[in-house]
């Protein structure tokens, strides 16, 4: 009979090996869910995780992409672990996302056909305050009337996605589109453009921001007192009342950060590889960064990794619907596994395995 | 502008727009009540209602369907019970992963199945209770899962309040270690209720599948599964309030469905995004009243039992 039996102290082995072992598990699971679709499992694995680096047909384009998709899965990532280290859950960052690319491209659009350095600068400004604002909603309402944040910022998802479709058909849309849907294409006007910065790899100026919040994250939670609060409040939150850390500015900080990242990521996105406004604007960058943040176990650097390999399974899981005909729900049917095993494998850290014989009560 | 709309048909309306979440928030409510926060509803909702959908297609018959869909749900929801109650991992977690893993795997299933009329569910006969004028058409000319979700509503109501079930149940929820050291199985009873919270959250996402639409779209579930969880803080965890809120929200979207379809002057997202704020609006209220929505949450809510001692 096995019995779980609690460690003194959590191992520092298993909470860096528990991720690489919670990625196996998943391509063997995954692997398996392939093979009940009928495809190869040992070819839908490669084309997802190997082919989109080394495929000599095709790395050529899937690698700079890997940063593409990476960048914003990152930098909502690193808000979003602030939270979580908190026992904050800000869940709405779709809702954010989407506000930052909306509030940014308006900004834009305000002034065209103005030609000036300092649009995409004042966009990009504007956008991580739409982001904030919004997750300023959830944090308020936590903060005054202690509603439950959860809640409240997931179901501000939907509003924005109504406000999406609002903007992409109402007042963003491009008078010279003929009627259709949408705004003017972003990336193609000078001045508010996020171009690729160097040729050929993907960098464009949200790639820089998810990088700088890497950072920025690491020393907030390594040499910062916030960053110190914040775990204080997570792992002990009495202790930390008698620290004299104030939740309700702990809530406000964390949403605000998080808003403030998820804002940038949609404005970045909007003038970059989106380009537009549109109803589909929004992938569920909000969400898998969700995944992110624990892939890297709420660790900034650890997000980094986490994202690019998100990333990766976003182009490989492309590349097997085109290859191999593999349906794109089953790639976000693979990434939800992926957290399954995260969380699961989490038990190693905290919990001891013993073989033991039944005792009589 | 509320011309052109019939109050029988929009009270009729509002009872079928009212049966998921009221299922999918009684489920919710159960589970809450044993001390665990599964955030997964969402998730379980869309595999209750694509298994629904599926089984109904296949075999013909929509009473299946709904067994189905219940199964189909409890399965997830095992999932999530074996996680957080055997390996220990974090509710809040756990319950996105269900709902980003549910939405996936649903998706996955339904791909087949697009564009499909399931077979109808037949409205239940109630005789000359049916000819009563306004009545009839408003109350009594349903299906049957509309007064089996009611009757669902007072059994949970009665088990919990006046059974010895109800009362294990609620002891674990309001203290563990106290039901733990009085002999009962902390894990086992809890385990039972998410699976029950499963198979109700699966009934709910069957009926939005099977009756309600009734067709099968990726993400058909829209957001219902997180306003039942909220439903549950509005109800301040009873029953009865369960039926309150649902007909509440049920209420509302069918009001803005029937404006959009009667051509107001209120653009479309407006009125699509009312459900969602007005759900908001209510938690607000509900949370502010002097923490009143907070007090009658069940002590263990969302913590982790390991039966160290």
């Amino acid at each position: 009979m096995l019995r779980l039996e609690r460690r003194p102290s959590p191992s520092v082995f298993w909470e860096r090996a528990s991720p690489f072992l919670a990625v196996a598990l998943t391509m063997v699971a995954g692997g398996i869910m392939f093979w009940i679709l009928g495809k190869n499992p040992f070819e839908a694995i490669r084309t997802i995780f190997w082919d989109p680096l080394f495929n000599a047909q095709f790395a050529s384009y899937s690698r700079p992409q890997l940063l593409v998709k990476a960048a914003p899965l990152i930098l909502i990532a690193i808000g979003l672990s602030l939270g979580f280290r908190a026992g904050i859950w800000n869940i709405g960052a779709e809702g954010q996302y989407i506000m930052g690319a909306i509030f940014g491209a308006a900004a834009g659009l305000a002034v065209y056909p103005v030609e000036s350095r300092l649009i995409f600068p004042v966009m990009i400004v504007v956008g991580a305050l739409g982001g904030f604002l919004w997750a300023m909603i959830p944090a308020l309402l936590k903060t005054v009337f202690r509603t439950n944040e959860i809640l409240v910022s997931l179901l501000l998802v939907y509003v924005a996605q109504n406000i999406l479709a609002m903007m992409a058909l109402g007042e963003l849309r491009n008078p010279e589109g003929g009627g259709f849907p949408g705004s003017r294409n972003l990336s193609q006007i000078p001045a508010m453009a996020n171009p690729e910065l160097i040729a050929g790899t993907g960098m464009h100026w949200g790639v820089v921001a998810a990088f700088m919040a890497v950072i920025a994250g690491y020393i907030l939670l390594q040499r910062h007192i916030l960053g110190f609060q914040i775990k204080l409040a997570g792992q002990a939150p009495r202790a930390a009342r008698f620290a004299g850390v104030s939740p309700a500015r702990l809530v406000v900080l964390c949403l605000g950060i998080s808003g403030v990242l998820a804002g940038l990521a949609g404005v970045f996105e909007v003038t970059g590889p989106a380009g537009q406004i549109s109803i589909d604007f929004n992938v569920g960058y909000g969400f898998t960064a969700i995944i992110v943040a624990f892939l890297g176990r709420l660790n900034p650097v650890g997000i980094l990794f986490a994202g690019l390999l998100m990333a990766l399974t976003y182009i490989g899981g492309e590349l097997a619907q085109f290859m191999l005909g593999l349906p794109s729900a089953a790639i976000q049917a693979f990434q939800g596994m992926l957290l399954f095993f995260l969380l699961g494998t989490d038990l190693l850290t905290n919990f001891r395995i013993r073989l033991a014989k039944r005792k009589v009560a | 502008m509320f011309g052109s709309i019939d109050p029988a048909l929009l009270i009729a309306a509002l009872m079928v727009n009212s049966v998921p979440v009221m299922l999918a928030a009684t489920g919710e409510l159960v589970v809450e009540k044993s001390g665990v926060l599964n955030l997964g509803v969402e998730g379980m909702m869309i595999m209750g209602a694509i298994c629904g959908f599926v089984t109904a297609v296949v075999t013909g018959n929509p009473y299946l369907g709904f067994v189905g869909g219940a199964l189909g749900a409890a399965a997830l929801a095992a999932v999530f019970g074996v996680l957080t109650q055997v390996l220990q991992t974090n509710q809040v977690a756990t319950g996105l992963a269900l709902t980003l893993f549910g939405l996936g795997l649903s998706s996955l299933i339904g791909q087949s199945y697009v564009g499909i009329r399931p077979p109808a569910t037949g409205d239940l006969p109630l005789g000359p209770l049916a000819d009563i004028p306004f009545l009839g058409v408003a109350v009594f000319g349903h299906d049957w899962m509309i007064y089996g979700s009611i009757l669902i509503v007072a059994a949970v109501w009665w088990v919990l309040k006046y059974s010895r079930m109800g009362l294990i149940l609620r002891a674990v929820g309001e203290s563990h270690e106290a039901a733990h050291a009085l002999g009962y199985k902390v894990t086992r009873i809890r385990m039972l209720a998410v699976l029950f919270g499963g198979a109700m959250a699966g009934l709910g996402g069957a009926y939005i599948s099977l009756v309600r639409v009734p067709q099968w779209t990726d993400g058909i579930t829209a957001g219902a599964g997180w306003i039942a969880l909220a439903i549950v803080v509005f109800a301040s965890w009873k029953p009865w309030r369960v039926l309150a809120g649902a007909y509440l929200f049920g209420g509302i979207s069918v009001l803005q469905l029937n404006l959009q379809a009667a051509g107001s002057a209120i653009p479309v997202e407006y009125l699509s995004m009312a459900p969602y704020l007005i759900t908001i609006l209510v938690l607000v209220i509900m949370s502010s009243g002097r923490g009143k929505a907070a007090l009658a949450a069940p002590a263990c809510l969302g913590q982790n039992f390991h039966a160290s001692r």
